[in-house]
């Protein structure tokens, strides 16, 4: 549990000391900075991680079909691949400062165009799913650690852990297995669907159960034990006896006073989690063939596309550098204790 | 007020969950019932879907390099000559006759009348001519199929009906052309050759493309235009399946109609499904282990560090005598495959070969170590072998740590080796490492394999001394780092030899060879396992026409030919491409049991959702007006 709550105390350690006025600007710029400092690195490291993988990227692409040595060398030219490393670097980065993510090796599009077609779908999913296990993970966390040690508690908790802990394309292939035939097993839509909108998102809704089933069921348990550590640390506290003293009933008690205190954590998780989840649909993506970027990063990977694994490495870190840095600023505007400790 | 809102927002979130989780399940249920019932309307409208599990990088017929890509735009584009479906020789197909000139240089084809493309232009010898003349202008061009043209002197059209294609050197494979011919008219208007092609694609071929989603579907269409007479489906849909277990569920349940890549596993477990037929096919792939004979640049520089005790002929003949084919037919592809011969598949009839019995090796470990012994390898204390210098003999296998094959086969290969007293290590590593490795020589053994074509050049040619890297380890794709004079000799001998008799006999000679050097060990060739719904479809034209494929043919006589349910016998398709409908009427009647049970249990499915959810939404309320009352 410990590793989870390190982010929440991370931000509270890093909470800058109480001044006045250029404060907030101060303390935004820096976790600005921070970010774009992360994401240079990252995009220094995308490019340098896929080129150490073994290999020769036109040998792999030529591998089983006939190829004479001109052609391979025609494409290493025409893929840039026959110039210095450090050229080729100075090169994408270059282009990466002018929003251009470079081309494509297999599908022969722009990077970004690949990308802006297959985000929709990962961000339709991985917003459902989020949406669904952080109402789920509050409300079993809640519920929980109000009735400490009850069977409640020792069920859900420990349903959670165990989902937590079961390989995500190992849960997809049972629910592939045991659901046969009700739930389409692949893809977005059909191919035979009608083309009018309402027949597309029903198929699409279709599509999306086991998918969304299995991303909930192995992310919901980190919500719900965050929710119901940070509420037991409430429990003892003396506002609750204060307001139990008022006559309040019990319920009351815990929605009124306890949960607003306890969620301040837990919402900082989520955001800070929005990011990885995006990067953790790999998997879910792989197992039912969801047209998303997990897949797409996957399909790279195979192929050794480079330019397209380098794009979705800085869009996908990205990602979780930016949920980071709003989940900083976030926290200082949601927690008072932050702005003013 | 705060209070106030969150209870709202947890109301809300509560009926968005609710909402969320119900409607999918709920509305297919009722509106728009179960895929068993998609599949009897697919029966109406003739629609065939295709389970692919490979990618399909691009569905541009300059660009297009995946195997699922290539068996679309095959489907889509007709070419001057097609490989029949009897038995895969060339054949005519746009092009009607031909002619070479007696130096092998130049080769004109007569082009068929009255071809029409799918939108109703006429096809004439000037499309080729437009989509080859590109090839030679523009190297973006030739990324898909530029090593046919890679020694072309001109190619024209002399008249409408007339093709010249002028080479430098004679080339065998002018009848194996496998290059997509497009539309002059369309083509000639498209200033970026490698971009996205526009849908509907006009084409020539059975079918035409009219949508492409990456990563999701290909449809196409039948093309009424088809000069063999239309197909008897109206649609065909290829589906991408990036798991293969997915894809078979989606088999049995009517989401596709069929599927191919099985595994043993699967395959038998479809085989007791009374609604699904199975097709065990000849393919062509062959698995080899390559032994490292001493790795050199094509300029004749050691590298890579193979065991030198390898450069031994006898060494590796031993190992050759002790490794099972039978065996590992049998445990590793569950008998699905067929076992060792020559280095070119059995399905390719003409170019295949056995050996006959005073060349032939029978696995047999005590004549392994008889031939070891005799070869002065003497065992040590340990009772490994040791070479020449007294070193004991250990070696490196190198296997593709994601494939099946390999897994299973590696140990009983270094099972078998160890009794004949060499001590193998398995190193099982990614397939780019295993190509890397390979490809520097880095190994002692190694597990590889290659599909085989029709036109038996290239896989013979990875083993000639040319095919070696140079010396950055670039321009070749080794296999075993054969290099042999009188291998090169037949080689170049077969390239320039157009009597199809006496080539096949020069390629057999050349397999004779190769067994001899034991520079690599064929040890099987697996099946294509392929699986299809047989209460929507009657069958599919195989190719080669006995135990041949279904998907992935050379040519499209697979998806043309395909018979829905009561619509007859699956055609046969002659030497000249003409359709006879032989073959027998398989009228059985289709279980329709099977097909009400997905929709039964959908709908049983959504009333149970939506009495949870109702239960839930209504305990919650009698809950708040308790509250409320409070």
């Amino acid at each position: 549990m410990s590793d989870i709550l390190t982010p929440t105390e991370d931000a509270l350690a890093e909470a800058p000391p109480p001044t006045r006025g250029g404060g907030a600007v101060r303390y935004v710029l820096m976790k600005v900075g921070g970010g774009l400092i992360s994401l240079a690195l990252v995009v220094v490291l995308g490019f340098l991680l896929f080129r150490v993988l073994p290999g020769d990227v036109i040998q792999t692409m030529f591998r089983g079909r006939p190829a004479t040595p001109e052609a391979m060398a025609e494409l290493r030219t025409q893929l840039g691949l026959d110039k210095p490393l450090f050229q080729q670097f100075l090169d994408y980065v270059w282009r990466l400062l002018h929003g251009d993510l470079g081309e494509s090796y297999v599908y022969r599009v722009p990077v970004l165009q690949k990308i802006g077609e297959r985000l929709w779908p990962t961000l339709l999913l991985v917003g459902v799913a989020t949406t669904i296990a952080v109402a789920l993970g509050l409300w079993l966390g809640t519920r929980s650690a109000w009735q400490r040690g009850s069977r409640f508690d020792r069920v859900s908790t420990g349903v959670a852990l165990a989902l937590w802990s079961t390989p995500t394309f190992w849960l997809g292939m049972l629910l592939l297995g045991a659901t046969s035939g009700l739930f389409p097993t692949a893809g977005l839509v059909n191919s035979d669907t009608p083309p009018d909108f309402f027949s597309q998102a029903v198929d699409i809704a279709h599509h999306m159960v086991l998918p969304t089933i299995t991303l909930v069921a192995v992310i919901y348990a980190q919500y719900q034990l965050v929710m119901r550590s940070s509420l037991l640390e409430e429990m003892g506290a003396d506002y609750l006896t204060t307001a139990r003293a008022k006559g309040l009933r019990d319920d009351l008690v815990r929605r009124r006073h306890a949960v607003p205190n306890a969620l301040l954590p837990t919402v900082t998780l989520v955001f800070l989690h929005l990011g990885f989840v995006i990067a953790g649909a790999v998997t879910v993506e792989t197992v039912f063939s969801w047209p998303g970027l997990g897949l797409l990063t996957y399909d790279a990977l195979r192929i050794r596309d480079l330019p397209l694994l380098q794009g979705t490495f800085v869009v996908l870190a990205g990602a979780v550098i930016f949920m980071n840095v709003l989940a900083d600023l976030l926290y200082r505007v949601l927690d008072p204790r932050v702005r003013a400790s | 007020m705060i209070i106030v809102r969150s209870r709202r927002a947890a109301l809300g979130i509560t009926l968005l969950v609710s909402a969320l989780v119900t409607v999918p399940v709920a509305v297919p249920a009722g509106a728009e019932p179960m895929p068993a019932a998609q599949a009897a309307d697919a029966q109406e409208s003739k629609l065939l879907r295709v389970g692919v599990t490979q990618e399909i990088d691009s569905l541009n017929p300059f660009i297009s390099i995946t195997r699922t890509g290539t068996d679309i735009l095959r489907t889509a584009f007709d070419y001057l000559t097609v490989y029949s479906q009897k038995d895969q020789s060339p054949i005519p197909s746009l092009a009607e006759s031909w002619e070479t000139s007696d130096d092998k240089l130049t080769w004109t084809f007569h082009m068929r009348d009255g071809l029409k493309w799918s939108d109703g232009e006429p096809i004439t010898a000037k499309d080729p001519a437009f989509t080859y003349q590109k090839m030679l202008d523009d190297e973006v061009a030739r990324t898909a199929n530029g090593s046919y043209v890679a020694q072309w002197e001109s190619v024209e059209a002399t008249d409408d009906s007339t093709l010249v294609i002028k080479t430098k050197v004679p080339q065998s494979t002018m009848l194996a052309l496998d290059i997509p011919i497009v539309p002059e008219h369309v083509w000639s208007k498209v200033s970026d050759i490698g971009a996205e092609p526009q849908y509907p694609m006009v084409g020539s071929g059975p079918y035409t493309i009219t949508e492409f989603k990456e990563a999701q579907f290909a449809k196409m269409k039948a093309n009424p235009n088809y000069w063999r007479g239309a197909p008897k489906i109206d649609d065909l849909h290829f589906i991408y399946y990036r798991n293969a277990d997915a894809a078979v569920t989606a088999l049995q349940s009517g989401q596709v109609d069929l599927i191919n890549r099985l595994t043993p596993t699967q395959f038998d477990a479809l085989k007791s499904d009374p609604n699904i037929a199975t097709n065990n096919a000849q393919n062509r792939r062959f698995n080899e282990i390559l032994i490292n004979p001493g790795a050199a640049t094509n300029d004749d520089k050691p590298i890579g560090s193979g065991n030198p005790a390898l450069k031994d002929i006898k060494l590796r003949q031993a190992i050759a005598t002790a490794i099972d084919s039978k065996t590992l037919v049998d445990k590793v592809w569950g008998g699905y495959a067929e076992e060792a011969a020559g280095y070119i598949p059995p399905v390719f009839a003409d170019y295949a070969w056995t050996p006959p019995d005073d060349v032939k090796r029978t696995f047999d470990l005590d004549e392994a170590n008889r031939m070891l012994d005799e070869a002065g390898y003497k065992k040590g204390a340990d009772g490994v072998r040791q070479d020449k210098q007294g070193k004991p003999l250990n070696l490196r296998l190198l296997a593709h740590a994601e494939n099946v094959v390999d897994e299973n086969a590696g140990p009983f290969v270094v099972g078998w080796l160890k009794e004949i007293g060499l001590n193998v290590t398995l190193e099982p590593r990614s397939d780019d490492q295993v190509n890397e490795d390979t490809t520097r020589g880095e190994f002692d053994l190694a597990f590889s394999g290659w599909n085989a074509n029709p036109d038996p050049d290239y896989v013979l040619s990875l083993q000639t001394c040319a095919n070696r890297p140079n010396a950055q380890g670039e321009g070749g794709t080794p296999d075993s780092f054969l290099c042999d004079e009188e291998y090169d000799d037949l080689y170049s001998q077969q390239l320039q030899e157009f009597d199809a008799a006496k080539r096949a006999d020069l390629v057999k000679q050349m397999q004779e060879r190769l067994y001899e050097q034991a520079t690599m060990v064929v040890f099987g060739y697996d099946n294509a396992l392929e699986a299809y719904r047989k209460e929507a479809f009657e069958g599919f034209p195989l190719q080669p026409a006995e135990g041949g494929v279904i998907m992935n043919q050379q040519g499209y006589w697979g998806y043309y030919g395909a018979t829905p349910k009561g619509e007859g016998p699956v055609p046969t398709f002659d030497e000249n491409g003409k359709m006879t409908t032989s073959g027998a009427d398989t009228d059985e009647a289709a279980d329709e049991s099977g097909s009400s049970t997905g929709l039964v249990l959908g709908i049983v499915g959504g009333v149970v959702v939506l009495l949870l959810v109702g239960g839930l939404l209504f305990a919650r309320g009698r809950r708040r007006t308790a509250e409320d009352r409070e």
